[in-house]
């Protein structure tokens, strides 16, 4: 196992602990970089969708596991991001305003919200949100000279400097586009964590009480952590738009939100990380089920394409294993498999058994 | 001048008189106990003062401002920090994050700066860091510095606690219990923590506490309540020699 000696505060401001922790990062960097030379067009299509579902990943990651509270809503503020773009845009502004406006007007939206809604918590605050999804949804329709409405709206090729970014007809421009905007996003996530605005979060997630004793406004924290997770959801939005290219309200069904969850709860609650892990399988299981079908089908005479529901059924599986078997998610998981190598061959078994006889159910007020 | 007067405190959850009538001056430097027996008022006292509660009537002034219409959040910046009696650490964090979430109310940076990196954020960084270090040395947390709060054993995490408290930089710290639950040798570094901060550090310290031993040892005035009312205030002896305090606490019919 490493120890490594901090000789200045830096070395713990710092946001990764040695030299070889950050070569691995420049490297994965690197190496999702020359992604489009290494794959063919349908694999980077589906890195890109991946990316763009760590990006909303990311942004209920906040919330959900940095912050503590729960929405069943997400997809509304994907929704709010893909149209405003999309609208901005057809009204003749340029990429480079209308994606930060998307933004803008997802978190915006989301903090106006929050300031009732974070009154609430737990199962009363997925309920509020779930409601504000349903009416999100019919503004949508409502709003049809803007939105489209059932029709649905069509999302105008990205140009910035006389480069085009369209999905279609330049899909790695597009996909690296996609990779920017995560690391800058992802770079800032961290930053923020490790700051004094991610410490009120973990604050107020873990206590209230003592937050608010140590000063903490737990309403405007809140809020704040709300509006930042759904400026983080709305850019997602912005470019599942631009990566679907035609959309109708149907795109962001209470599905997406549900999907969200999954990739924050799967991924592994409160880590960064754990977006990606959770975006990666999200994305790998309706592909691994297209490939099972062929080999169903081939070597078995199975057919089971004609079975609807089938990557439902699997998520829900996976989900409950998860629960069960697995609360820290994919990146816990991988967090106890390094020790396990870091520690081998002194690995307890219950090394980690002791993470669950503090759960905050069992605590007195 | 008193930095702390409580005056005519009272709080009733509907027909219970949880306190009721409590008044105290605590001067400043000075180490002021709560004593009484289980369910008297005592930490419903300290929840009035850090505003969690709001009273039915009397006022709180801290540091000659009124601090009874406070929000809970206000509270800290003025100067007041405390810590609970049973135990509110953020469990998910380590040891060294706990107490920079104390540096809470000494923060200069937004969440812009703050998600930027900005130069400005890293040098309060070190700032908020070189005095939680100060925290730690006099504490003596040195050891569990990166350790998560969810696998430290219940002594370690009252003093967090209190570390947490003092690194809000307070004039004034709550102590809700410190030594509850404790060994003698940790009861007695409690002690002495609680008289330098007094000497050394310049605080004055409320507390409640119901081991006897300490509260004799390091109080100057002692207040003891029961059943929500004020029964004696004075030095430890003059109060432990009272014979309503005596009373309260055994049962005894005062002699008439």
């Amino acid at each position: 196992m490493k120890v490594i000696f901090k000789t200045s505060y830096d070395r713990d401001i710092d946001l990764h602990k040695d030299g070889w922790s950050r070569a691995r990062i420049a490297a994965l960097v690197a190496v999702l970089a020359a992604l489009p030379f290494l794959v063919g067009e349908y694999y980077l299509a589906e890195a890109t969708n991946t990316l763009i579902w760590a990006l909303a990943g990311m942004g209920l990651m906040l919330l959900v596991g940095h912050s503590g509270q729960v929405s069943l809503g997400h997809a509304a503020f994907l929704a709010i991001g893909a149209y405003t773009d999309a609208a901005l845009m057809n009204a003749g502004l340029p990429f480079l305003v209308t994606f930060p406006a998307a933004a803008l007007a997802a978190g915006l939206f989301g903090a106006l919200v929050a300031i009732p809604a974070v009154r609430m918590s737990g199962i009363y605050l997925a309920i509020a949100t779930l409601a504000l999804f349903v009416i999100v949804e019919e503004m949508v329709i409502i709003l049809e000279p803007i939105t489209g409405g059932v029709g649905g709206i069509m999302a105008p090729a990205i140009e910035i400097a006389g480069i085009n970014f369209d999905r279609y007809a330049n899909l790695d421009h597009f996909y690296w586009l996609c990779l920017t905007v995560v690391v800058l996003v992802t770079w800032g996530y961290a930053n923020l964590l490790r700051s004094p605005t991610g410490r009120s979060f973990l604050a107020v997630r873990d206590s209230e009480v003592s937050a608010r004793a140590l000063g903490i406004n737990v309403t405007r924290t809140r809020a704040l952590a709300f509006g930042l997770s759904c400026a983080m959801t709305g850019l997602a939005g912005a470019l599942m738009g631009h990566y679907i290219a035609f959309f109708n309200y149907e795109l962001f069904s209470v599905f997406i939100s549900i999907n969200l969850l999954l990739v924050v709860t799967i991924g592994g609650l409160g880590f960064i990380q754990g977006a990606f892990f959770g975006a990666i399988l999200i994305t790998a299981v309706p592909q691994l089920i297209a490939i099972l079908r062929g080999v169903a089908r081939d070597s078995f005479g199975l057919d089971i394409g004609g079975m609807p529901g089938l990557d439902t059924m699997l998520f829900a599986m996976i989900l409950v294993g998860f629960i069960i078997y697995e609360p820290t998610g994919l990146y816990g998981r991988w967090l106890k498999t390094k020790v396990w190598f870091e520690l081998f061959p002194l690995a307890r078994r219950d090394m980690f058994r002791r993470q669950k006889s503090y759960l905050k159910t069992e605590r007195q007020k | 001048m008193s930095l702390l007067e409580v005056e005519d405190l009272a709080i009733h959850f509907g027909g219970v008189k949880a306190v009721d009538g409590v008044s105290f001056k605590v001067a400043p430097g000075e180490v002021f106990s709560i004593i009484g027996p289980n369910g008297a008022g005592k930490s419903t006292i300290f929840n009035l003062i850090s505003r969690i509660y709001k009273p039915t009537r009397g006022t709180i002034r801290f540091d000659g401002a009124d601090i009874t219409g406070l929000q809970a959040h206000q509270v800290a910046p003025l100067g007041i920090a405390r810590t609970f009696q049973n135990i509110e650490l953020f469990d998910h964090s380590t040891v060294l994050d706990n107490l920079l979430m104390g540096r809470h109310t000494h923060r200069d940076t937004n969440f812009v700066q703050d998600m930027l990196f900005l130069p400005a954020v890293r040098r309060a960084e070190r700032a908020h860091r070189r005095r939680v270090e100060e925290v730690m040395e006099f504490l003596e947390l040195e050891a569990y510095r990166e350790k998560m709060i969810a696998g430290l054993p219940y002594g370690v995490r009252k003093v967090v606690e209190i570390g947490r408290a003092l690194a809000v930089g307070p004039k004034l710290i709550l102590l809700d219990e410190p030594a509850s639950g404790l060994s003698v040798e940790e009861s007695q570094d409690v002690a002495f923590w609680i008289e330098d901060m007094r000497r050394d550090m310049g605080l004055t310290v409320l507390m409640v506490e119901h081991d006897m031993r300490l509260v004799a040892q390091v109080s100057d005035r002692v207040l003891a309540v029961a059943n929500g009312k004020p029964l004696a205030q004075g030095t430890p002896s003059q109060v432990q020699a009272d014979a309503g305090v005596q009373a309260a606490y055994l049962g005894t019919e005062v002699a008439q």
